[in-house]
């Protein structure tokens, strides 16, 4: 079990070196992550969409109606937006998009190797790394940052709305107070979480498909493997950046 | 790089020693492929002919021996020197291995774009050519997955020997075709040697299109090359192991 974990957890680790080292020399196909952005990125927008507007709701919902009973109806915008900007709106679009796209991920290239199309490209001098890791990683580091943005306005704008239909509280006292709870620097962090959570995503889906063994059976259990153990070090990541970014404040 | 007998070699197997995990596939096994000659590898399923056209294409390394291809020990190459390597080596797989996203024609560019500075222009013809002569050039840009069996696999060819290699190797071209495109098969491997004059190596069970094409024949058995010469005295062998494998019989020194 020990072995299992230090053998996987290496595995990745190189996988994800190799993948940066393309990535850092440049030697990125183009054509193959621009289409990898619309499979990946912008065919996830409306899930996201979803998700993020319903959770910004209900977030209102609980929170409105209390706020109003105890008068403080002014910070309904601010905890909206302090959740979705600082916690959930990195961490649920990620948890999205990673059942979404990581297996997406972890199934393509499993079946690939199973086809030996993966062994093929090696047999032509090229690398699976740069051939088939890097358009993904670099397409999820491009749209999980912009999806994400997506998200956290899509959740204010959902809440501001049931903040008003529920709790009759006005869309400009909504909006001061989104302004007096966070600045800038809160987006901006929590879209650096974004990067890591993009490259959890595609090294993690990238690496259950590149190790897939026997048939379709074995591209099942890669991709089951993948979104779980995604999701998984998704909120433990999150854990510790929250903590590292925003120091506890 | 020559042989015992004055031969020259394109590659060479040389004691190499191959386990995965506790089974051992291939132990202390040695093959010459003799340069501008067909060599077909015969052997029971599972015996381990796939594993020797890998190890020649550095996608496996052996746990000990060497492995020499064009003068160079692939043991001792780094993986970009083996990258590059490769690109002197055509491999055909046995389920063609096109990749199922990208046309007939992409397919067969692929080394093509990655590893030359050819135009567009260039590359396009260059595909062309090496699909018209598998008879394939109407099928540029067909999906892998709207061919038959032997489409494919004459697709793969055309990828394999696009970049006119010095060695190609076939891993059973001919398996689960019907006769008639089996013989297809057999002829287009011929006609690739003399368009390449190059050196292959195949893999087959198919003894009429092993006897057909090959110039040597090697047989594997339990881990070994156990018999290597000309077609004709293979086929003449006095090698009971050898006679029993060639007319199918159960009765013998091989135990299935």
């Amino acid at each position: 079990m020990t072995n299992d974990f230090f053998e996987y957890a290496g595995g990745v680790t190189l996988l994800t070196t190799e993948s940066l080292g393309f990535l850092v020399r440049l030697r990125v196909r183009i054509a193959e992550t621009v289409s990898q952005c619309a499979l990946l990125g912008v065919q996830s927008l409306v899930i996201v969409l979803l998700t993020s507007l319903f959770t910004g709701m209900v977030i209102s919902l609980e929170s409105a109606q209390q706020a109003v009973a105890y008068g403080f109806s002014s910070f309904v915008g601010g905890a909206v937006a302090y959740a979705a900007v600082r916690e959930l709106g990195p961490m649920l679009t990620a948890v999205v998009v990673a059942g979404r796209v990581g297996a997406a991920i972890a199934a393509e290239i499993g079946s690939m190797v199973v086809t030996e199309q993966v062994e093929a490209l090696r047999s032509m001098g090229l690398e699976p790394a740069r051939f088939l890791v890097v358009p993904r990683l670099v397409a999820l580091l491009l749209m999980l940052p912009l999806l994400t943005i997506f998200a956290d306005v899509v959740s204010i704008v959902g809440g501001m709305w049931i903040a008003r239909e529920y709790a009759h509280i006005p869309y400009h006292e909504f909006i001061q107070s989104v302004r007096q709870a966070i600045d800038f620097s809160d987006v901006v962090k929590g879209l650096l979480k974004t990067f890591v959570f993009a490259t959890i995503i595609a090294m993690v889906g990238a690496y259950q498909g590149l190790s897939t063994r026997g048939g379709a059976a074995g591209v099942g259990q890669s991709t089951t493997f993948s979104v779980v153990l995604a999701i998984i070090l998704i909120f433990i990541s999150n854990f510790v950046l929250s903590l590292l970014l925003f120091g506890g404040r | 790089m020559n042989s015992k007998n004055g031969r020259s070699l394109i590659a060479r197997v040389d004691g190499v020693t191959l386990a995965f995990g506790d089974r051992i596939v291939l132990k202390n096994c040695s093959l010459d492929v003799v340069e501008g000659a067909i060599t077909c590898i015969i052997g029971l399923s599972g015996a381990g002919k796939s594993t020797i056209l890998r190890l020649l294409d550095g996608l496996l390394l052996p746990s000990e021996g060497h492995i020499y291809v064009l003068g160079s020990d692939l043991c001792h190459l780094s993986e970009e020197q083996v990258n590059v390597m490769r690109q002197k080596i055509g491999l055909s797989f046995q389920f063609a291995a096109l990749l199922d996203s990208l046309s007939v024609g992409d397919n067969v560019a692929l080394p093509l774009r990655e590893h030359t500075k050819l135009s567009r222009t260039e590359i396009r013809q260059t595909v062309f050519e090496a699909l018209d002569s598998v008879g394939l050039a109407h099928a540029y840009d067909d999906l892998p997955g709207e061919l038959s069996g032997g489409m494919l696999k004459r697709a793969g060819f055309a990828r394999a020997i696009v970049t006119r290699p010095a060695l190609v190797l076939y891993d059973e071209p001919t398996t689960g075709l019907d006769p008639i495109v089996s013989k297809l098969i057999t002829e287009t491997i011929l006609k690739l040697r003399a368009k390449l004059n190059g050196t292959a190596v195949v893999i087959s069970h198919d003894l009429p299109s092993i006897f057909t094409m090959a110039d040597y024949i090697a047989m594997l058995f339990e881990g070994a090359i156990i018999a290597y010469d000309t077609a004709d005295r293979i086929r003449n062998s006095p090698n009971p192991i050898v006679q029993q494998f060639l007319q199918g019989s159960e009765a013998g020194p091989i135990q299935i």
